[in-house]
């Protein structure tokens, strides 16, 4: 039971995979204007990253190993193209708000990542504990960059202002502001590690 | 299909969309192999080589298998397994004629079977030059020619982060700093200057 718990919580702290591992960092950086865009672009990866988890744990038996990697994407591809039919049906202001980057899950080295170090060679609960707690880091992540980056860049976050009077600083709602935010983000996070050792 | 369409795809994909500095595509290759210009030189010509190709390839598969058959949801799928196939094809091709190009850029190959430049090219060209369903005239010319461009793009951010991190390794930077935090704020900067050229129109 421990051991569960520990696989679920290790993909929020000790191995987030934005901040720590410095993983799939391109959609991360892309959608993360507005945090509804970030929460969206988290869940999303969630649901792949479970989906695909679970499945590949499932048939880690009967997979060759020379072919694992192909066999790997064509499950990731499945469960993103499952994602993008229901983004489309559901809500297709939030499919046109992430664009290209939700197809582009499919190359989203957590992912693969995950499927290659864990789910292949670990039981179908621990996998999908595992798949759950990387995507909840990954969403904590994304919700981080994006909170910070919707505050400073537009003055609000989920489009309610927050201090009024605040002159937002246009330039974290563009490419160069996420960036900047992450290059920090990575260097405050060296620097909480560098004080615990 | 006319000269200055190509302009704007060539103005528009190398500076003012960058694939790096402005979509955030293949960031990996863009922190990790920067160190060394030789380096990121062999990497970016990999890169522009296979993207080129992918275009050629995910355009031809998309207008003449996917879309007959009313098989465009298999986009995503379809496209990855291709792009794969081919980079494999590619790697082969080049370690059997020509080993002294193997060795310059051939260990990168494998490398961008997953990089996200080649497949948000392939999807972008889809997006842009395929409208309801129906090629847009000349549709092929540009997808290729914005693919090449993409990977112009992607080599010139490629060989910008280089120069400049060649020169920081001799700079004393916080600890904390060092390496992806630091190639990151750089990026920053980079991009900044980049969104110079967004008021460019013809």
């Amino acid at each position: 039971m421990k051991d569960l718990v520990r696989e679920f919580t290790k993909g929020i702290f000790k191995e987030n995979p934005t901040f720590v591992l410095a993983l799939g960092l391109c959609p991360t950086l892309a959608v993360s204007v507005t945090v509804a865009n970030g929460i969206g672009m988290g869940l999303a990866a969630t649901f792949v990253l479970l989906g695909s988890s679970v499945i590949i744990s499932l048939v880690r038996n009967f997979i060759p190993g020379k072919i694992r990697i192909p066999c790997f994407i064509v499950i990731i591809a499945t469960f993103v193209t499952i994602t993008e039919l229901c983004l489309k049906a559901y809500s297709p202001v939030l499919n046109r708000a992430l664009g290209i980057y939700v197809p582009l899950i499919v190359v989203n080295c957590i992912v693969l990542g995950r499927a290659e170090a864990f789910a292949c060679k670990n039981s179908v609960l621990s996998s999908l504990l595992d798949g759950l707690g990387m995507g909840v880091g990954f969403t904590i992540a994304l919700i981080m960059i994006s909170g910070i980056r919707e505050f400073l860049g537009s003055g609000q976050i989920l489009g309610h202002t927050l201090i009024k009077g605040f002159e937002p600083v246009f330039v974290f709602g563009m490419p160069s502001g996420a960036l900047l935010v992450i290059g920090l983000l990575l260097g405050l996070f060296n620097v909480l590690k560098n004080m615990k050792s | 299909m006319s000269i200055q369409q190509f302009l704007t795809i060539f103005i528009s994909s190398v500076f003012i969309y960058n694939v790096i500095l402005s979509r955030f595509l293949g960031l990996c290759p863009f922190v990790a192999i920067s160190k060394d210009t030789k380096q990121a030189f062999a990497m970016s010509a990999a890169v522009t080589f296979v993207i080129t190709a992918s275009s050629v390839v995910t355009w031809l598969i998309y207008r003449f298998i996917l879309l007959p058959f009313n098989l465009a949801y298999l986009r995503t799928i379809s496209f990855v397994l291709i792009i794969a196939a081919l980079v494999q094809l590619i790697e082969m091709v080049i370690r059997k004629t020509s080993p002294v190009l193997y060795r310059a850029f051939g260990i990168y190959l494998t490398l961008i079977t997953t990089n996200c430049a080649v497949l948000g090219a392939a999807v972008l060209n889809v997006d842009m030059f395929f409208i309801d369903g129906y090629a847009v005239a000349g549709g092929f010319y540009y997808a290729v020619f914005q693919g090449f461009c993409m990977g112009l793009g992607y080599t010139l951010a490629m060989l910008i982060m280089s120069g400049i991190r060649e020169r920081l390794e001799l700079c004393n930077v916080p600890r904390a700093f060092k390496d992806f935090p630091l190639a990151f704020i750089i990026a920053a900067v980079l991009s900044l200057s980049f969104m110079g050229f967004s008021g460019f129109k013809f």
